[in-house]
């Protein structure tokens, strides 16, 4: 499922920030940010496909670096809020 | 009196004090001092001579820092390029002000290297950060260029205040970029009047995201410097949830933006009344602010004067809009900054009554000096004014004035988008799209957008069989363009409305579009 996931961001990211900086591959740690990928109106795209595609409510509060700046941070980030949203929906 | 000396006074006056904050160094004033002086003599041994230029392609950085004053400390004029930059434009701006050194970072150093080996002129290519052995043939790491602290530092005749200070490359409608010539006297004026009405001292602390390639970002550094106050220096916007924590950690006292900030920044929802307590002001300029935007900026930030401004890269800044003006003129830009004037007038150059549209003109010691060898460019800015012996800015911007004198932007004289702040030539779009093989017209408009102000929107005709979709275009526009300049939408037409005389019209394609987009109900 992991897999899946992460495939998906990626590619998410590969078609709409990747090749701004002429490049074809990213590393799934690698800093998008450092990178220069992504910048203020990147995130905002960012955000409204997790929302859309994964079904999570993104806070602004966790809009940071430590959720988001790399594609196996988002992966954790979006695997622990689906989580955290099933929970809620059973409880 | 130069620029350079401001620091040399700051350093004087508060040697301890932070100057610069990054998140990977702090540095004092005395220190910022002594470094721009090494590197400035280290300039000088490698061949940089008084009035050379110098191209400074770097992000915000303490280097860029450093490296502004020590071109100046040379007595070189530095010329800043956004770091998205490609190697093509950054080639044709290297080549056009025939710049003697480049100063980058690792991360771009690729860019620059294509650019540099088309460019006769450069003799030495910096590279500010990363390993001491750069990567490329003939650039030298800043260590090595650096001069010993106990060198003889900056003898000599290295210039007068009516020399240049530097030289902004802005985009032209004709799609080449033009170099703004600004003198030691120009930037001292602006940053002067600027700093009066902002009411700065060395009490502030002004968080700077916007790239300092960008003159509004590039005088945050300046006026910071000028007055001795702290510059908190950041790379990017896109985490607003960073910048918050780090302006509530460094007691920021001035927030600059611009409207694509502002509209992140109120959309924060766990932002609430009373943050960042030490913040006096928050200014916007670039583009205006929608007057909800305001409100909403007034009620989180209730205690922070706001100021509404506008200006252009060939005189830094024009108006200003006293903050104790805005609730009753809320959609003004307000008045000339001190120092300075600035009046509508008709076609033949006479000033107009109020109410009656007209074009800008600034008259002050603001005013930039011409186009870097441009004299056709520069006699359409720069025309003689009410006086025989001097001549004022014509800004191409629309304007009207109230009673009391206030001026309101109205509109653009030629096609230039305002897209995240930064301005956009169609033109260099649309150059840029037509290498595209299968391209047969293309039309670059704006459209308008919540959070960009207005969004680079293509409309292209295609040649039959050319199989080109949206992904392409951007593509091929993202190897070329600034990021800012990148389409986000593409439209394919089957062809584009024209003039009579057969030009495309980017007016008709452009009412065409607000047409769909009422009748879409969007």
């Amino acid at each position: 499922m992991t897999g899946n996931l992460t495939q998906s961001i990626r590619e998410f990211i590969e078609t709409s920030f990747l090749f701004r900086e002429g490049r074809d591959r990213l590393a799934d740690d690698e800093s998008l940010l450092a990178a220069g990928l992504i910048d203020s109106t990147g995130i905002l795209e960012l955000v409204s496909y997790l929302e859309s595609e994964f079904g999570i409510l993104v806070l602004d509060e966790e809009i940071v670096p430590e959720n988001l700046d790399s594609v196996s941070q988002i992966a954790a980030y979006v695997t622990s809020k689906q989580a955290a949203q099933s929970i809620a929906a059973v409880a | 009196m130069r620029f350079e000396q401001f620091l040399r006074d700051s350093a004087r006056r508060l040697p301890d004090k932070t100057a610069l904050i990054t998140q990977a160094r702090r540095l004092t004033y005395s220190q910022l001092d002594d470094l721009s002086d090494e590197l400035a003599q280290g300039l000088i041994n490698r061949g940089v001579c008084r009035g050379d230029r110098v191209v400074l392609f770097l992000d915000n950085s303490p280097e860029a820092v450093v490296s502004i004053f020590a071109v100046l400390k040379a007595g070189a004029v530095f010329c800043p390029v956004n770091p998205s930059t490609k190697a093509d434009k950054l080639a044709y701006i290297v080549n056009n002000c025939r710049a003697r050194a480049l100063i980058t970072q690792q991360k771009i150093a690729h860019v620059a290297a294509d650019a540099v080996f088309a460019s006769p002129s450069i003799a030495l290519t910096v590279v500010a950060d990363g390993d001491a052995a750069p990567s490329h043939r003939g650039f030298v790491h800043w260590s090595e260029v650096l001069a010993a602290p106990s060198a003889p530092m900056l003898s000599g005749d290295l210039g007068i205040d009516i020399d240049l200070a530097m030289l902004i490359y802005t985009s032209g409608s004709t799609g080449f970029p033009k170099g703004v010539m600004m003198t030691h006297q120009n930037v001292v004026a602006a940053a002067t009047s600027i700093t009066t009405y902002l009411e700065n001292t060395a009490d502030d602390v002004i968080l700077n995201v916007l790239p300092i390639a960008f003159d509004y970002g590039l005088y945050q550094v300046l006026m910071a410097v000028k007055v001795g106050a702290t510059l908190v220096l950041e790379k990017s916007f896109a985490f607003p949830q960073l910048i918050l924590q780090r302006a509530a950690e460094e007691k920021v006292t001035g927030l600059p933006l611009v409207p694509t900030m502002a509209a992140i920044l109120i959309a924060q929802r766990n932002l609430a009344p009373g943050a960042l307590p030490h913040l006096r002001y928050i200014t916007n300029t670039a583009a205006a602010l929608p007057p909800t935007h305001i409100e909403r900026l007034q009620a989180l930030f209730p205690h922070v004067a706001l100021y509404s401004m506008y200006g252009l890269t060939e005189c830094k800044r024009c108006t200003w809009l006293p903050p104790s003006e805005l609730k009753n003129r809320i959609s003004s830009v307000g008045i000339a900054i001190p120092g300075t004037e600035a009046y509508v007038v008709d076609g033949d150059g006479n000033r107009v009554a109020p109410g009656v549209v007209g074009e800008l003109v600034i008259r002050g010691p603001h005013v930039m000096k011409g186009y870097w060898e441009n004299p056709e460019a520069t006699a359409r800015a720069l025309r003689p004014g009410p006086h025989e012996w001097e001549k004022v800015l014509y800004t191409g911007d629309l304007f009207r004035t109230d009673d009391d004198g206030f001026l309101y932007f109205v509109g653009r004289k030629d096609d230039i988008i305002k897209s995240r702040g930064e301005k956009v030539a169609p033109k260099e779009v649309e150059n840029v799209i037509y290498a595209l093989p299968g391209v047969a017209e293309v039309a670059v408009i704006g459209v308008p957008d919540p959070i960009l102000g207005s969004a680079i929107k293509a409309v292209v005709a295609t040649e039959p069989g050319a199989g080109l979709g949206e992904v392409d275009v951007v593509r091929h526009c993202a190897r070329f363009l600034e990021d800012y300049m990148v389409p986000k939408f593409v439209e394919f037409r089957p062809s584009l409305p024209k003039t009579e005389s057969g030009k495309i019209s980017r007016r008709l394609v452009a009412e065409a579009q607000a047409g769909n987009a009422r009748d879409a109900g969007v």
